[in-house]
């Protein structure tokens, strides 16, 4: 990276640093990585990441790479998705996976959670109305699922209905049989992810030296 | 059973001794029988059976010509023995799952031992350095070399050399130091020894052994980085244990008061030289290798033999030139397996592979039942409190401060720091075993004095580390993780979430590339691309694979335009072609033009058949449904029950739970492919679906169906999503992690490209290249690239 490069953006990345609470290296080496999958544009499109062969082999690729363009997840209280995202909002979604700091607060570990809940529910709940239904429930658990035995739809369909009832009977309790069950809400979902110690769970080691520099001796 | 192989096994032992008294006992009365007569005609000079007498009359009709054969029979009767002492440990699995092969191996070594020495009254078989070095250890490292995960070993060899350089040397200088501060303070009792001779000691201690890393680790489930580490470590300190122990041996030789600075410089000279001396000579082998195995293809019979000769060679080149032999045949392993998996035959790939399992394992065996064996010998046997106690203490303290130490240094420059329960997992797993006891017998009682009790303490050492560290490894590596994460019965909905989880989490390490690339990587692999695969790959091999690569694009457009075209003269791009018969086509054609290039892929199709159940079931993800059974199943309906059991079935795993482990007896073909695959499939036919609905308007066609291809990025070699089932080593080619391409086995890319599986051949290739740019918003400019069979063929052949 150029000296001029990085001295102008200096400024901004210490203002998302503030922001977002990752280090100021390890913003430095995000961007790196959004410029790289980027192709040093400025704005990252669906197909850029796409294009990470690694996430070929990812059964929800589809739902992840659409959950960075979910304008939910940008922490903006929105619905819909954009085409593009800038190294802001790509942050901004990276923020979910940053680690439970040491020694914050049981609120604020709370209010981790519930964010990286919320970044989960998202990704379920595609059409954003705020609870994930049996059709959102089923597409989730057929991309899940692998075909193998050409079992495909139906395994999908009766395993989500399974997932679903139990879900039912643990928030609502014994219900009616013609009772409909709208699907899992937010505080259902938290729920029943109770036990997932999630804020350790879900993150993901973000660099604090920039290794490839380390390595070779020298930048890109 | 078991009682007959028990008795089997006490059988062969006994007749070894019997044997071998009967032989003395009629030696002694052929001696005295044929003096007086030395004329004889035509006898063996040995005694004659059935008690004729040595006077010969006549002709013999049947004669006992025990010294005749005697060295290689007794050599054949131990293998023997060795492999009926394994079967016997392996009778009880869930007794082997507790306590490792190796233990019980040296377990069953004592047994023999004393068998033996209640018949001899002595040791008459032990390990002695040299079969040790020349015949038994090669193998198991040219295995290790063979079978090592290339990607990862390269990706983590910092952190690796580290460990087994500055580890090592640590833990020598430590140990030896730590010994002799408590020999000055008199806590070992009065012993001819000195500093130096404690300083040889503690390296050829200090040095973890690849042998015994590899027996404990196989029970052990640990993650792959982890197991590199130490099994990383544990090859490459052989470098660090050969310096140390010559230069000190020198040391000792000259005595104390000849050792100045210019003698601890060349001390130091030496081990740049003798590492990378070693490892030099390693990669020259490699490269005979790969340049022989380009012209062997007439002799393909024996071309497996080669990799052999040539494996041993380096070793003992390596040896003759005072360098470390085990570096060279790690690295002659190492360099080698691509371009021998790339420029031989099918089947002599499969036979080396099983070859050198059979040879590794068998070696293993040996060595272990023999450790065992060496220690009933009570002629070697000293025993001192003081020092044996505190080598076991010192050895263990200083390791585990030496990898902290190292790894908090270490965790500020890697990528993916070692966590807590690694370390202490890779500390506890600092394995002792034949390799010391191999150097320790070397020593020249001469000079070394105290040598029977340096070999006691070895013993000792080596089976403390070996059995009590090997029993409870296993358990220490359960218990630290359990109390990490509290074990409760899981919903569908928690297991659903769980594995979205585990794929969330892959597919965003992947998109903030924490594995990836690196400058160095890319320039090492663009150069072994140009020149290296030109020069050490056969031209078939490299044809195929730059062929493909070339007519990649070609076919692609030519395929994309045809298909539109059909399309458009069929009214929609909803038409389902009839794969059996392209199944047939395809097949035919391509064997006809590409017989000398391509193998027969067809006859590996067995993969999964050959992994043994055992393997399968331990690699399966805890079954919920086992204990789905002990639950309240009244709560559950039996639908749920089935939803549990169908989502366990099919659910993908998670790349972290892929599990590619190294292992001595299982060779693991890749059982993820099916999934990996499906995924793909799966994956580029929605991307063409909906593709086809935005573009056509059409819905989508119910059966096209994709076929697997190579993702190709512009610039690079076609990824190594590797299809080849049999050939896929246990940590594969899959380069999952890592995006470069890989100028791998011509025939991973032939096969992939030209599927001659019939199990695979489905109609329609769809181009992820320019599927990749593909967005239903701006689509309308791009021409889909799928190609139709019949037309794939016909372009091919203009």
């Amino acid at each position: 990276m150029g000296a001029s490069q990085s001295a102008g953006t200096e400024h901004e990345f210490q203002d998302l640093a503030d922001r977002t609470g990752f280090s100021l290296e390890q913003i430095g080496n995000i961007n790196k990585r959004f410029r790289q999958l980027s192709n040093n544009e400025e704005t990252l499109s669906r197909e850029d990441l796409a294009s990470i062969p690694a996430l070929d082999n990812n059964p929800i690729r589809a739902q992840i790479i659409n959950a960075f363009f979910d304008k939910r997840n940008l922490h903006q209280n929105e619905t819909g998705t954009v085409q593009e995202i800038g190294f802001e909002e790509f942050l901004m979604v990276m923020t979910h996976f940053r680690p439970a700091a040491m020694g914050i607060t049981e609120e604020e570990r709370e209010n981790l959670r519930r964010d990286k809940l919320r970044f989960l529910f998202n990704m379920h709940d595609t059409d954003s109305d705020g609870t994930i239904n049996l059709e959102e429930y089923r597409r989730v658990v057929e991309e899940l699922l692998s075909k193998a035995g050409t079992i495909g739809q139906e395994t999908a369909k009766a395993i989500a209905d399974a997932a679903m009832l139990e879900v039912a009977s643990t928030t609502r309790g014994k219900m009616e049989p013609d009772e409909f069950y709208e699907g899992i809400t937010f505080e259902n979902f938290l729920q029943i992810l109770n036990t997932f110690d999630i804020e350790t769970r879900m993150h993901v080691r973000f660099l604090h030296m920039d290794t490839a520099t380390l390595r070779c001796g020298k930048s890109k | 059973m078991a009682c007959r192989t028990c008795l089997w096994l006490l059988g062969t032992t006994f007749f070894t001794c019997t044997v071998r008294l009967v032989v003395e006992g009629t030696e002694v009365g052929a001696t005295q029988g044929s003096q007086p007569e030395p004329g004889v005609v035509g006898s063996n000079h040995s005694q004659a059976g059935g008690g004729h007498g040595s006077s010969i009359s006549g002709i013999q009709i049947v004669t006992f010509k025990w010294h005749h054969v005697e060295a290689p029979y007794l050599i054949a009767l131990w293998i023997l023995v060795a492999g009926v002492s394994k079967m016997v440990v392996e009778l009880n699995h869930s007794l082997t799952s507790v306590i490792p092969e190796s233990a019980l191996l040296i377990l069953i070594g004592w047994i023999l031992g004393g068998i033996i020495y209640g018949a001899d009254k002595m040791q008459t078989f032990t390990l002695t350095p040299t079969v040790f070095f020349f015949y038994l250890l090669p193998q198991v490292i040219l295995d290790a070399g063979y079978f090592m995960p290339n990607k990862l070993f390269f990706s983590n060899m910092g952190a690796i050399l580290v460990y087994a350089v500055i580890g090592t040397c640590w833990n020598a200088a430590t140990v030896g130091l730590g010994l002799w501060g408590c020999w000055l303070g008199g806590a070992m009792g009065d012993i001819d020894i000195g500093l130096l001779q404690f300083l040889l000691f503690g390296s050829l201690i200090a040095a973890v052994d690849p042998v015994a890393v590899i027996a404990v680790f196989e029970e052990v489930h640990v993650n792959e980085v982890l197991f590199i580490m130490v099994f990383g470590e544990s090859l490459l300190n052989d470098g660090v244990t050969v310096v140390l122990f010559n230069v000190f041996d020198a040391f000792v030789s000259l005595g104390g008061a000849e050792i100045d600075a210019v003698e601890i410089i060349k001390g130091i000279i030496s081990f740049f030289v003798v590492a990378f001396g070693g490892s030099l000579v390693g990669i020259i082998f490699a490269l005979l290798i790969s340049l022989l195995t380009r012209c062997t293809k007439n002799i393909q019979i024996i071309e497996p033999g080669f990799i052999f000769i040539l494996g041993y060679l380096s070793y003992l080149t390596a040896e003759m030139l005072s360098l470390s032999a085990i570096l060279s045949i790690v690295f002659c392993g190492i360099c080698c397996q691509k371009y021998i998996n790339a420029n031989m035959d099918e089947r002599s790939v499969t036979t080396v592979r099983y070859v050198m399992k059979v040879f590794a394992n068998g070696s293993e065996t040996i060595i272990f039942v023999f450790l065992g064996i060496s220690a009933i010998d009570p002629a070697v046997w000293v025993w001192n409190t003081g020092f044996i106690l505190l080598t076991l203490l010192f050895i263990f303290v200083f390791r585990f401060i030496g990898v902290f130490l190292l790894t908090w240094i270490l965790n500020k420059y890697r990528l993916v720091p070692l966590e807590f329960i690694d370390q202490v997992v890779m500390s506890y797993g600092g394995l002792r075993g034949a390799v010391a006891y191999g150097l320790v017998a070397m020593l020249d009682e001469n000079k070394f004095k105290e040598k029977n009790l340096m070999v006691s303490t070895t013993l000792i050492v080596v089976y403390f580390t070996v059995m009590l560290q090997g029993i409870t490894m296993k358990p220490l590596v359960t218990w630290l993780k359990v109390k990490r994460a509290a074990v409760t019965e899981l919903t569908l909905a928690e297991k659903i979430q769980n594995r979205t989880f585990d794929h969330m989490l892959v597919a965003i390490e992947d998109i903030s590339g924490q594995i990836g690339h690196n400058y160095m990587r890319d320039k090492w692999h663009n150069f072994e691309e140009r020149w290296l695969c030109w020069f050490l790959m056969k031209p078939s091999a490299r044809k195929s694979r730059d062929y493909i690569f070339n007519i990649f694009h070609q076919l692609n457009l030519k395929d994309a335009m045809s298909y539109v075209k059909e399309g458009e003269r069929r009214g929609s791009l909803a038409f389902v072609r009839n794969e059996t018969k392209a199944d047939v086509d395809f097949n035919k054609k391509f064997r006809a033009s590409f017989s000398e290039i391509m193998p027969d892929i067809m006859a590996d199709n067995m993969g999964p058949d050959h992994v043994p159940l055992s393997s399968i079931l331990q690699d399966i993800v805890p079954s919920v449904c086992l204990v789905m059974h002990e639950q309240d199943l009244t709560m559950r309906e039996s639908e749920d029950f089935n939803a549990h059991h169908l989502l366990q079935q099919h659910l993908y795993r998670g790349r972290k739970q892929h599990r590619h482990r190294y292992s001595r007896s299982h060779l693991e073909t890749n059982r993820d492919e099916n999934e990996v695959q499906e995924i793909f499939q799966r994956t580029m036919r929605s991307r063409l679906e909906s593709f086809k609905s935005a573009k056509m308007g059409v819905a989508p066609a119910k059966k096209i169906q994709t076929k697997h291809q190579k993702k190709d990025k512009p610039q690079k070699m076609p990824n190594g999503n590797s299809s080849d089932k049999s050939k896929n080593h246990p940590y594969g080619d899959k380069d999952l992690e890592f995006s470069e391409g890989d100028c791998g086995s011509g025939d991973e890319a032939a096969g992939d490209l030209f599927p001659m599986r019939a199990y695979r051949v489905e109609a329609g290739i769809v181009n992820p290249a320019f599927m990749a740019e593909m967005d239903p918003m701006d689509n309308m400019q791009q021409i889909p690239h799928v190609a139709l069979l019949p037309q794939t063929l016909n372009s091919f052949d203009t």
